[in-house]
C-alpha cells in the first residue's frame, strides 16, 4: 500500500507538472483502436457563470489541439498482448496527434480496459481528537480503512472515497469543518491485474512518454457518458469497447463498482469471419456497414455481398442476407449484455433507487441494441455518446471516444483519490509493527 | 497462381506498415522541441558559416590573401587627399627651434593623416628643451599646424665650460659656444643659480645704473649672490634682500664713487657693517701715504 501510495503520488505530481506545463496527451490503448488526444490547458475556465454556462465537468478548461486514432495492434481483451506491436500503434497514434498539434507531449495519462478490473467497499473509522474535522483527519479515516487481500500481482488503480460519515450522519461528501466524535469513510477501492499494467506502462515508456495519470476506461467513459443527474442519482454505464465491455456504476457522483466482461465487438467480427468464412477484415466492414440485433421483414431480402479474391469465383460471389448477418450477430450481443446483467445483479444493482442504463462504447453503435438492451437490462436503457469537449474533430466525438473523451475529463479535473490526502506515518508504522507482530502469531 | 502470387507479396513485407519506426518517431518528436528548433533555425546556419570560415582561412593563403586586400583596402581610403597631410606649419618658435622641430618629428611629406599618432610626435616636439608646450593640429587645408610656446632665454649661466641659455623658470633652452653670441643676456654662474633666477633677473635689473660695468652674478654656496663687475671688483651680496644691499652699493656709487676706486670686494653680507676691501696696491700705497704722513708730521 506504502509504495502504490507512493507511486500513485508521484504520478499524480507529474500531472500537476504537466498541467503547469500545459500540455498532457490522452492514451486510450483498446482493443479495437488506439486514440490519442493532445489537451492544451489554458489556465482557468473559461466561461463565466453569467454566460449560462455551470461549472461543468472542467471540460471548458482544456481544448483538444491534436487528435489521432490509429488501428490497435497486439491488443486483445484490452490487455497488451504483443509489446512491439502495441508499442508501434502507440507510436502512430502520439506521432500523428503530436503533428495535428505542432507540440511535443511528454505526458501522457493512460486508460485501462481490461485486466480484470474488480471493486471492493472498505470502510474505516477514527476517533475525532479536536471534535472539528480536518484535514489529517480525512488522512487518518482513509489510512484506518483496512485494505482486503487483493490478491497476489495485482495493483490499486483506483482508490476513491465515496461517502463519509460523521456520528449518525451519513452521506456527506466533505465533513471537513463539521463537528462530531467519529469519523467514518467509505473507500471504494479498484484493483486489476498487474503483468498488463506493467506492460501498458512498459509501452509507453518505450515511447519516450511519461505516465502522468492511470484510470479504469469502465470509470472514466462514465465520467464521459452518465449526465450529471445520471451519476447523482445513480446509472450503470456499459462501455462496449472492441475486446471487453466495461462497466461501472455510479451513484452519487462516485463510482461504487466497476467490473469489466472479457468479451466485446471483437468477438462478434470473429463470430461473423467464422460464420461465413470471410476474413476478419471484411466480417469487421460487414458488421459496421451492414450489421444489426434486429432481424424485420425486409431483412430476409438484402443480401450482402461477401466478395473476396480467393480465385474461386463461386466462393468470390456468394451473397448472405441480412437476416443471417444478424443472426449471427445477436446471439454474441446477447451474451454480452447476460453477462453484464449478471455482474451487474451480482453487485447489486437491482438494488439501486435508480437503475437506467447507458450504453456507450463503440459496440453500442449497432442499431438495434438499445431495444435488445432494454429487454435484457431493464428499461431504463439510453444510448450514451460523450460530453461534447472543445477543439474535437467531428469524427472523435462518437460513442467509441468516450473512453478517450473521460480521460481529458479525468485530467482536467480528477476526483479525489486516497492518495491525494496525506496518511500520517505513525499510522502506517503502527500497521507494520502489527504486521510484524501478525508474522510472529503466524509462525512460531 | 494469381491469388498465391498476391498472397505472397502481401507477405513480403509489400504492405506497408504506418507505425513510425522509433527512430524516426524520436526525430519527429526532437522536431516538435521548441528549443531544438530554434536552434535548428538559427543555431545550424551559424556554425555551418563559421565552420566553412574557419575552414576557408585555415588555409595560409587565403589568410594572406584576405590581410593583403584588407590592407589594399587601407591603403586606397587613407591615401584619399581628402586624408593627405601636405606639410607642417611651425607657428610661434625660433628658425633654430623649427629646424630643430622638423629634425625631431622626422617626417616626410606627404602623409596620410591616419598614420600620424598625433599624441606621439607632439611627445617629441615637447620633449625638446626650448619648448614649453605645443599644440598640434591636422589643419583643413591639410598641414600639420604645430603651434610652440617657445622658452625665451632670459640669461646665460656658465656650467663648468659650456654656456648655456637659461629660461625664467630655470630650464635650459640651449647651449652657445661663445659669450659673444648673446652679449644681450646676463651671465650668472655657480651651483644653484639656475634656481633663483628670478632673484637674479631682479639684481641685474637694479644693476641698470652700473650695467656696462656688470660682469655677471655668481651664487656662492648655493644660498647667496655675487656681482661680479669689471676689474675683478665683487659686491657681496647678502641671503636675504639682496636687491636692497645693491641698492645700497649703487647709492654710495652714486655719492663717492665707491666702486670707482681701487676696491676689490665691498661685502654687504652684514647689513650694518659693509665692509670695503681694497686691492694690495692701494693698501700699499696707503700705507706709505700714511707712513709718510706721519714722517712729515
Amino acid at each position: 500500500m506504502r509504495h502504490l501510495y507512493e507511486s500513485q503520488r508521484a504520478m499524480r505530481n507529474m500531472r500537476r507538472a504537466a498541467m503547469q506545463r500545459g500540455v498532457v496527451a490522452i492514451l486510450d490503448v483498446g482493443t479495437s483502436k488506439i486514440a490519442c488526444l493532445v489537451l492544451r490547458f489554458d489556465g482557468p475556465e473559461q466561461f463565466r457563470s453569467s454566460e449560462g454556462v455551470g461549472r461543468m465537468a472542467g471540460q471548458s478548461s482544456f481544448r483538444v489541439i491534436g487528435a489521432a486514432t490509429t488501428r490497435s495492434r497486439g491488443v486483445r481483451f484490452g490487455e497488451v498482448d504483443a509489446m512491439p506491436e502495441t508499442e508501434r500503434a502507440i507510436r502512430t497514434a502520439v506521432q500523428s496527434a503530436q503533428n495535428m498539434a505542432r507540440v511535443r507531449v511528454d505526458h501522457v495519462i493512460a486508460c485501462l480496459s481490461g485486466a480484470r478490473p474488480r471493486s471492493y467497499g472498505l470502510d474505516g473509522q477514527v476517533e475525532l481528537h479536536g471534535g472539528v474535522v480536518g484535514e489529517p483527519d480525512l488522512g487518518r479515516v482513509l489510512a484506518a480503512c483496512e485494505i482486503p487481500d487483493i490478491g497476489h500481482d495485482r495493483e490499486v488503480l483506483h482508490a476513491q472515497p465515496v461517502n463519509f460519515s460523521l456520528d449518525h450522519r451519513s452521506g456527506l461528501a466533505d465533513p471537513r469543518g463539521q463537528v462530531g466524535g467519529r469519523l467514518a469513510a467509505d473507500l471504494h477501492l479498484l484493483s486489476v491485474d498487474a503483468p498488463p499494467l506493467e506492460a501498458l506502462l512498459y509501452c509507453i515508456k518505450r515511447c519516450d512518454l511519461e505516465v502522468a495519470g492511470l484510470a479504469s476506461s469502465a470509470y472514466v467513459s462514465g465520467m464521459a457518458s452518465l449526465v450529471e443527474d445520471e451519476q447523482e442519482l445513480g446509472a450503470a454505464c456499459i462501455d462496449m469497447g472492441g475486446g471487453s465491455t466495461g462497466i461501472s456504476v455510479f451513484m452519487r457522483r462516485h463510482m461504487i463498482y466497476a467490473d469489466s466482461v472479457r468479451m466485446g465487438g471483437d468477438h462478434v467480427t470473429g463470430d461473423i469471419a467464422m460464420g461465413l468464412r470471410v476474413p476478419m477484415t471484411v466480417a469487421e466492414r460487414i458488421k459496421t456497414m451492414k450489421g444489426g440485433v434486429q432481424a424485420t421483414g425486409i431483412d430476409d431480402r438484402e443480401r450482402i455481398e461477401l466478395g473476396g479474391d480467393s480465385g474461386d469465383w463461386d466462393k468470390d460471389r456468394r451473397t448472405v442476407t441480412r437476416a443471417e448477418l444478424i443472426g449471427i450477430m445477436r446471439p454474441r450481443v446477447e451474451e454480452i449484455l447476460e453477462e453484464v446483467r449478471a455482474r451487474l445483479d451480482a453487485a447489486g444493482f437491482d438494488q439501486m433507487p435508480s437503475q437506467s442504463v447507458v450504453l456507450t462504447g463503440g459496440g453500442s453503435q449497432i442499431p438495434g441494441i438499445d431495444g435488445l438492451a432494454a429487454r435484457i437490462l431493464g428499461q431504463q436503457v439510453r444510448l450514451g455518446r460523450p460530453l461534447r469537449v472543445q477543439g474535437l474533430p467531428q469524427a472523435t466525438t462518437g460513442p467509441a471516444f468516450s473512453a478517450a473523451v473521460g480521460l481529458s475529463l479525468f485530467a482536467a479535473s480528477p476526483q479525489d483519490e486516497c492518495w491525494d490526502f496525506e496518511i500520517p506515518l505513525e499510522r502506517t508504522a503502527a500497521r507494520s509493527l502489527r504486521r510484524a507482530a501478525k508474522w510472529f502469531r503466524d509462525n512460531w | 497462381m494469381r491469388a498465391l502470387g498476391f498472397v505472397l507479396r502481401r507477405a513480403g513485407g509489400g504492405v506497408h506498415d504506418p507505425a513510425p519506426s522509433r527512430w524516426h518517431y524520436r526525430w519527429q518528436r526532437l522536431m516538435l522541441t521548441p528549443m531544438f528548433r530554434v536552434a535548428l533555425r538559427v543555431g545550424l546556419p551559424m556554425v555551418l558559416v563559421a565552420g566553412a570560415g574557419a575552414l576557408w582561412l585555415g588555409q595560409e593563403a587565403n589568410r594572406s590573401l584576405v590581410l593583403r586586400q584588407w590592407a589594399d583596402l587601407r591603403a586606397a581610403i587613407e591615401a584619399r587627399p581628402e586624408f593627405t597631410v601636405t606639410g607642417m606649419q611651425v607657428t610661434g618658435a625660433s628658425p633654430a627651434l623649427v629646424a630643430a622641430t622638423e629634425t625631431a618629428l622626422e617626417l616626410t611629406f606627404p602623409v596620410s593623416s591616419w598614420e600620424l599618432d598625433l599624441a606621439a610626435l607632439r611627445a617629441k616636439v615637447a620633449d625638446l628643451s626650448a619648448v614649453r608646450d605645443v599644440r598640434m593640429a591636422i589643419q583643413p587645408d591639410g598641414t600639420l599646424g604645430i603651434s610652440i610656446d617657445e622658452r625665451r632665454p632670459v640669461a646665460l649661466w656658465r656650467h663648468g665650460e659650456s654656456l648655456r641659455l637659461v629660461d625664467e623658470d630655470g630650464a635650459m633652452t640651449g647651449l652657445i659656444e661663445s659669450r659673444i653670441d648673446r652679449a644681450d643676456l646676463p651671465l650668472i654662474a655657480g651651483d644653484g643659480a639656475r634656481e633663483h633666477i628670478d632673484e637674479a633677473l631682479a639684481l641685474f635689473a637694479a644693476a641698470r645704473p652700473i650695467s656696462d660695468r656688470v660682469r655677471g652674478l655668481v651664487r656662492m654656496g648655493e644660498r647667496r649672490w655675487d656681482m661680479v663687475l669689471d676689474r675683478e671688483l665683487r659686491i657681496l651680496l647678502p641671503e636675504a634682500a639682496p636687491v636692497t644691499a645693491l641698492e645700497r652699493v649703487l647709492a654710495w656709487q652714486a655719492a663717492e664713487g665707491v666702486l670707482d676706486r681701487d676696491v676689490v670686494a665691498v661685502d654687504m653680507r652684514e647689513a650694518q657693517r659693509p665692509t670695503i676691501r681694497v686691492s694690495q696696491t692701494a693698501m700699499t700705497l696707503m700705507t706709505n701715504a700714511r707712513s709718510a704722513q706721519g714722517a712729515g708730521g
